[in-house]
């Protein structure tokens, strides 16, 4: 039987975003918003994170939707100024956001690429059940809080060069 | 009625819960008992006050009429509230808080579960959201459960007492009334009677756990759905809706 731990599946709320990117009419719109990191860990886009879930114009303007990480994520506020700032900035003033809550936030939606970036901020990624230092790659690590500077945060230390990091926690 | 009102109703009830025992976990901001617990309970209290914002900004849509997220919270007086008591209670030491807080997500967790599949689109999403976040804050709190109940002679007796407190407020719980039972009967409202069970277990098995005795009081109070509270709650709002009350539309 082959295992499904070994084979990366996409949950299919993941692939309708995506899809929905690919094919968008309005591909600039995305990126534009390519430019807009999450405030926490920089190095991540809104759209790399999961919380841009679509954008699109119509007679009315933009359309932004965004889900939120956690439902009281402090940071969704600055996420919303930051996109709307960018999208001001290319021209696009008249701008809706719409918050949803379904499908609902999880980090299976990150990609290998997203998770690697994270690991160089310094910023542990959700990986199953093996939490790696993302300083030295130890497996050896021991939580100290199960949450951290964030609510999608929790802390660890590493058992092997002895510093603490963040955990982005897998929901 | 019209149908609407009917689920604002309820919606209500379920943002007062989670206004009120946020308002309670953000007091412990900077007195917690070392730092990480400080961060951990801003957290938890964050997420709850999320959730409240989301079931309030719903029950504004239902309610029409200029209604608010924020002229539900700051603008109703203690009988307008619906919350259950056991959330209004006063923060008390850190065994309380854990206790209070253990009891609540030990029922907010299958609550959560069974809300997801309401036929309300809207509270089944808001459910499915916040049921990721309600299996950390049991984790959570089985664990400080276990730690203090089994741990000093000081934080045992801490724990007991804190129990005996509360006890009585946890069948409020699982209280159904009229309302209720038509939103049940439509497949919109959870039944909470058929999680009662599993709440027993759960709570049962982390006590024996933790080497405290399950409560066999069999006092009860309740009211605070129907707005009849205790008097904590009046100064709960006092502190949290204070400015809106000074300052009518205030803004930051
Ligand atoms: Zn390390």
């Amino acid at each position: 039987m082959p295992n499904a731990d070994l084979i990366p599946l996409l949950p299919e709320e993941e692939l309708a975003r995506r899809t929905r990117r690919a094919e968008s009419p309005h591909p600039e719109l995305w990126s534009i918003l390519d430019g807009v990191m999450d405030p926490e860990i920089p190095v991540i886009t809104l759209y790399e994170l999961g919380v841009l879930q679509d954008v699109y114009l119509d007679d009315d303007g933009v359309h932004l939707v965004m889900t939120p990480t956690y439902i009281g994520c402090p940071a969704m506020g600055v996420m919303e100024e930051d996109a709307r700032a960018a999208l001001a900035a290319a021209g696009y003033t008249t701008v809706t956001v719409e918050m949803r809550l379904a499908p609902a936030w999880t980090t299976a939606w990150l990609t290998p690429e997203s998770r690697r970036k994270m690991a160089e901020y310094g910023v542990a990624a959700p990986s199953g059940e093996n939490i790696q230092c993302p300083q030295c790659r130890s497996e050896a690590v021991v939580i100290i809080s199960e949450f951290g500077s964030t609510a999608c945060k929790a802390l660890y230390r590493c058992q092997s060069c002895s510093e603490p990091f963040d955990l982005f926690k897998a929901i | 009625m019209s149908d609407n009102a009917h689920i604002a109703k309820y919606v209500l009830r379920l943002a007062d819960d989670a206004l009120v025992l946020g308002h309670r976990l953000s007091e412990w901001t900077s007195r917690a008992p070392f730092l990480e617990e400080d961060l951990a309970l801003t957290n938890v209290a964050l997420d709850f006050v999320g959730r409240a914002r989301m079931y309030y900004q719903y029950a504004a849509e239902l309610t029409g009429g200029g209604a608010t997220e924020d002229t539900f919270a700051y603008t109703r007086d203690a009988r307008e509230f619906s919350n259950l008591l056991l959330c209004e209670l006063p923060r008390g030491d850190f065994a309380f808080s854990v206790v209070r807080q253990f009891l609540y997500d030990a029922f907010a967790l299958p609550f959560l579960r069974e809300l997801k599949g309401s036929s309300d689109q809207r509270l089944a999403g808001i459910a499915a959201k916040a049921e990721k976040e309600s299996t950390y804050h049991l984790r959570r709190g089985k664990e400080w459960v276990l730690r203090l109940g089994d741990g000093t002679t000081e934080s045992h007796q801490r724990m007991r007492q804190a129990l005996d407190e509360l006890w009585g407020y946890t069948h409020e719980l699982f209280e159904v009334d009229a309302l209720e039972e038509a939103l049940i009967a439509e497949g919109i409202a959870v039944d909470p009677r058929t999680i009662r069970d599993e709440w027993q277990q759960t709570v049962t098995s982390v006590l024996i756990q933790a080497t405290l005795p399950v409560p066999e009081s069999s006092w009860s109070v309740q009211g605070g759905r129907t707005g009849y509270h205790t008097e904590s709650l009046g100064y709960l709002l006092a502190e949290l809706q204070f400015m809106q009350r000074a300052y009518p539309g205030l803004r930051w």
